[in-house]
């Protein structure tokens, strides 16, 4: 019988592994639907490990969203751990959702959001246990339909055999589209079987169905063309974009996990997408245009959703924060609402400069003041305008100087290293900028505590971005600049004890890189990796660079290229690019014209305010920019119970 | 130098409740600290006036006592919240109970007796069920037999530092065999000491002493938390507070 509960046959197995909470489900605002009145089952996978997956905004939503419809029901599935796997395995028993513990199998969409490409290993773990074939061609009308999400879904050609589609750009619309697809199909008896239903999945706007899109390559290697093999469907697929956020509050009522989770915190997202136009931000740049949230809809999502949790911190989440036109106003009034009720108000930003430091005192006037972080990205001036990421050195200073003035201790500042055209000079200086920062900020605030934490991590470089043809520094080069870097800090231990420094190497990063910028080739190699034991690529204690490089050379020979092809390589402007027919909006002229610019360290303003179409999204996608100011403000909460 | 936090202390602790709950059923998959954050989370839902600690980091007055293992379920869960205002007991365990996930249920809440002692020193002996799949009543009382004959099973126990090898038998202060066919149960009621024996401690001895061993693993419910009395009971450590109280409604209805 389809959607019974596994649970009996899983319960035995729970007892003999680690953390068996996350496989329990009952969460605060799980909902649990009964199968036979729905017409559409949706399984939501995040490919990572319930405590990373769980606070994930994305599928949160889409799980509300879904559910909200009397027609389809949706539950949520995670990557098992390899100690439960071998149980599952040794007892025959399937991936399964944690809601009511249904069979993925049995599941008529398996939706998987991709945050990162390092999951895809995880995707296919899934795949085997769920008993769904791995390679999409294999699989009947009776498995369910795997859709790919999430921002590495803007290029999937890498997972292209194991997915049947991708949904790109926002999937709050799509889900119900794909949904009315799905359930007109069964209704009508399931007519052409998977082929047809597939074909008009293709036709629903946003949705890229891989095998209707063949794949050919030239003698260099490189591609030849990505021609469609129907005349039914689009040559280009084009992202989806929610227009009004105010009209999709979503989460309502976010799910709060018995078992610890990676952000012990509920999020309000008050604006999607950025137009400051950071040349390395993939999400910056697919997510175009800025559509805010309302002050009075954060308000309410916040007051509505700290009432559903019992949170006590809410993090206003965006891709940075402290641009929403009306934030100094939202920080103001949320923190007048809140006053004395031990509640947490936060706001993940990048931006570096005083307002933001401004925005951080207010916040944190009713609670804790942890620390602050700041993300300059680049560590020398010249580098930061290759990013588009202008801030001069004195600047930087000054904000956080004012922050330690201001009573934060812990200021963490975020880099990248191996930008292009990085020399070691432009890593060094961060050390410079690191020794300078606690300098001023032991005289500002007249104490020797305070501390400076740099975090660095190798850039990987994504596509639909202007760095989408650099070259990808090399794992040597990443990690020989960190060293460099470790030993200027520490040459000075008076200052040098006031800096910790967190990184990763570089080895990570260059299979991220394959991944990310790989065509339909690097398949083998995904699928190669997988068999050979490979889960959990984002965790250090189970990936292994050494298996990647090993699958790599020997699958991706017999087509005459290689890890470094995909990697370290430039690619020139005429290289048709795997990901070409994936239409973000970018116009690949003004992306390339901007690689160009970041080469001879031009800035390019922000179109929020200089009016501006060069990139393209607005008028392809029919989109224009959302900002306030709405004028309106926040009441003070009625005041419920005591 | 620390940063001072502004504005006046937070209000004292006015009324002391005290409370009894289960985890049930798949949320005996709860570890201890799932339970914490979970309770924690209910009580600013349910808007219960918690007293907080004072500084920069204020915590909501709870205290736990004693907590069942992660994976197996309890009917007698027991901790302390200090209220910044007084409510009166049966609300506030409708409240958080309705504010919880199904599987933690909040089975009691009686006011803390002035004077009565703490609960953790009410508590030094719990009662357990532990059903073991697979396995025949007859064989179990066999194997108990054996268990309950020596005056020592030493059994390899993981803790934090690593294997430790613990004594099983001498905490045991009874155990007797029930359940049905092919579903033995085990009544044990075990005394509380450090490091603590727990069930899958005496079901490991069992297999130790007697090579009795579930297919599949046992399933234990906590029944009962206490003091155990000479008569071989685990005694109710609410009792003493509610007596208290009902001592106390008495007097003043005779006034």
């Amino acid at each position: 019988m389809t959607g019974e509960s596994l649970y009996p046959r899983l319960e035995p197995l729970l007892a003999q592994v680690q953390k068996p909470i996350q496989y329990v489900g009952g969460e605060l605002n799980a909902q649990v639907k009964a199968w036979d009145d729905v017409a559409v089952h949706w399984a939501l996978m995040y490919p990572d490990a319930y405590e990373v997956g769980l606070p994930n905004q994305g599928l949160m939503i889409l799980y509300e969203v879904l559910n909200e419809r009397p027609d389809a029901l949706a539950e949520r599935t995670y990557a098992v751990w390899p100690d439960l796997a071998a149980l599952m395995r040794a007892h025959g028993v399937g991936q399964f959702t944690v809601d009511a513990h249904r069979a993925v199998r049995d599941f008529d969409v398996l939706g998987v959001s991709f945050a990162t490409e390092l999951g895809y290993t995880n995707l296919l773990e899934a795949l085997d246990l769920a008993g769904i074939p791995l390679h999409a061609v294999d699989r009947d009308e009776t498995h369910p339909v795997v859709v790919a999400g999430g921002h590495a879904a803007f290029n999937p050609e890498p997972i292209a055999d194991f997915v049947d589609c991708a949904v790109l750009g926002d999937g709050e619309q799509a889900v119900g589209d794909v949904t009315d697809v799905v359930k007109a199909w069964k209704e009508s008896g399931r007519p052409g079987g998977r082929e047809e239903l597939l074909a008009r999945l293709a036709r629903v706007d946003g949705v890229y169905v891989p095998r209707f899109h063949a794949v050919s390559y030239g003698p260099d290697g490189a591609i030849a063309a990505v021609t469609r093999t129907r005349d039914d469907v689009p040559a280009r697929v084009g992202k989806r974009t929610v227009m009004d956020l105010d009209e999709w509050p979503y989460p309502k009522t976010p799910l709060v996990p018995l078992a610890e989770s990676v952000h012990e915190r509920m999020s309000v997202e008050i604006f999607r997408g950025c137009t400051r136009g950071c040349r390395f931000c993939q999400a910056g740049m697919i997510t175009r245009p800025v559509r805010e949230r309302t002050i009075t809809g954060i308000g309410s999502m916040v007051d509505q959703g700290l009432r559903a949790t019992g949170y006590e911190e809410v993090g206003l989440l965006s891709l940075s924060s402290a641009d929403h036109s009306e934030i100094a106003q939202v920080a103001k009034e949320l923190a007048d609402r809140y006053e004395g009720t031990n509640t947490g108000l936060s706001l993940p930003s990048t931006r570096v400069d005083a307002f933001n430091v401004t925005l951080a005192n207010e916040l944190s006037r009713n609670g804790r003041r942890s620390g602050l972080t700041f993300a300059p990205e680049g560590g020398s001036e010249r580098i930061r305008r290759v990013i588009n990421k202008t801030v001069s050195k004195e600047d930087l200073v000054r904000t956080v100087t004012t922050a330690y003035a201001n009573g934060w201790q812990q200021v963490k500042l975020y880099f990248m290293c191996g930008l292009p055209t990085e020399t070691d000079e432009d890593v060094l200086e961060i050390a410079e900028l690191a020794v300078e920062v606690i300098r001023a900020g032991r005289e500002a605030s007249g104490r020797k505590d305070i501390r400076c934490t740099v975090s660095i991590g190798g850039f990987v470089p994504k596509p639909h971005t202007p760095f989408q043809w650099a070259g990808q520094a090399s794992a040597e080069t990443i990690d020989h600049r960190l060293r460099v870097l470790r030993q200027a800090i520490n040459a000075d231990r008076r200052i040098g004890r006031s800096i910790g420094l967190r990184y990763h190497d570089g080895k990570p990063g260059v299979i991220e890189g394959l991944l990310s910028r790989g065509d339909r080739r690097v398949g083998r190699v995904i699928e190669r990796v997988w068999r050979e034991g490979g889960r959990f690529d984002g965790w250090s204690e189970h990936f292994s660079y050494e298996r990647w490089v090993a699958a790599a050379a020997e699958e991706l020979a017999p087509f005459g290229v290689d890890l470094d092809w995909f990697t370290t390589r430039e690619r020139t402007q005429d290289e048709v690019l795997p990901w070409d027919h994936l239409d973000s909006g970018l116009d690949k002229e003004w992306l390339w014209d901007d690689w160009q610019e970041a080469l001879s360290e031009e800035e390019v303003a922000d179109c929020r305010w200089t009016p501006c179409y060069d990139c393209g999204v607005c008028p392809t996608m029919g989109t224009e920019i959302q900002i306030g100011p709405t004028g309106r403000s926040l009441l003070p909460l009625t005041v419920v119970g005591h | 130098m620390a940063r001072s936090p502004e504005g006046p202390p937070p209000p004292p602790t006015v009324q002391k409740l005290r409370l009894r709950y289960a985890k049930r059923g798949p949320l005996r998959f709860a570890s201890h600290r799932d339970l914490a954050r979970a309770l924690e989370r209910a009580l600013r839902r349910s808007r219960v006036p918690m007293a907080y600690s004072a500084g920069f980091t204020p915590h909501p007055k709870i205290s736990y006592v004693g907590a069942a293992p992660t994976g197996a379920a309890s009917e007698a869960e027991y901790l302390e919240i200090g209220l910044a205002q007084r409510r009166d007991p049966e609300e506030v365990r409708a409240a958080l109970d309705a504010s919880l996930p199904p599987g933690i249920d909040v089975l009691e809440c009686v006011e803390a007796a002035e004077g009565g002692g703490s609960l953790a020193d009410r508590i030094d002996a719990a009662r357990w069920s532990i059903e073991l799949p697979g396995i025949e009543p007859a064989e179990l009382s066999a194997a108990l037999a054996t268990f309950l004959a020596r005056d020592e099973v030493t059994v390899a126990k993981r803790t934090k530092n690593g294997l430790r090898d613990v004594d099983a038998r001498g905490p045991v202060a009874s155990a007797t065999a029930g359940g049905a066919a092919g579903r033995a149960i085990l009544h044990v009621v075990v005394r509380q000491v450090t490091p603590a024996v727990r069930p899958d401690d005496v079901v490991a001895a069992l297999a130790a002493v007697a090579d009795l061993r579930p297919p599949s693993p046992p399933r234990a419910v906590r029944e009962a938390q206490g003091r155990l009395d000479d008569s071989g009971t685990v005694a109710d450590p609410l009792g003493p507070d509610r007596a208290a109280r009902t001592r106390c409604q008495g007097e003043h209805a005779a006034v």
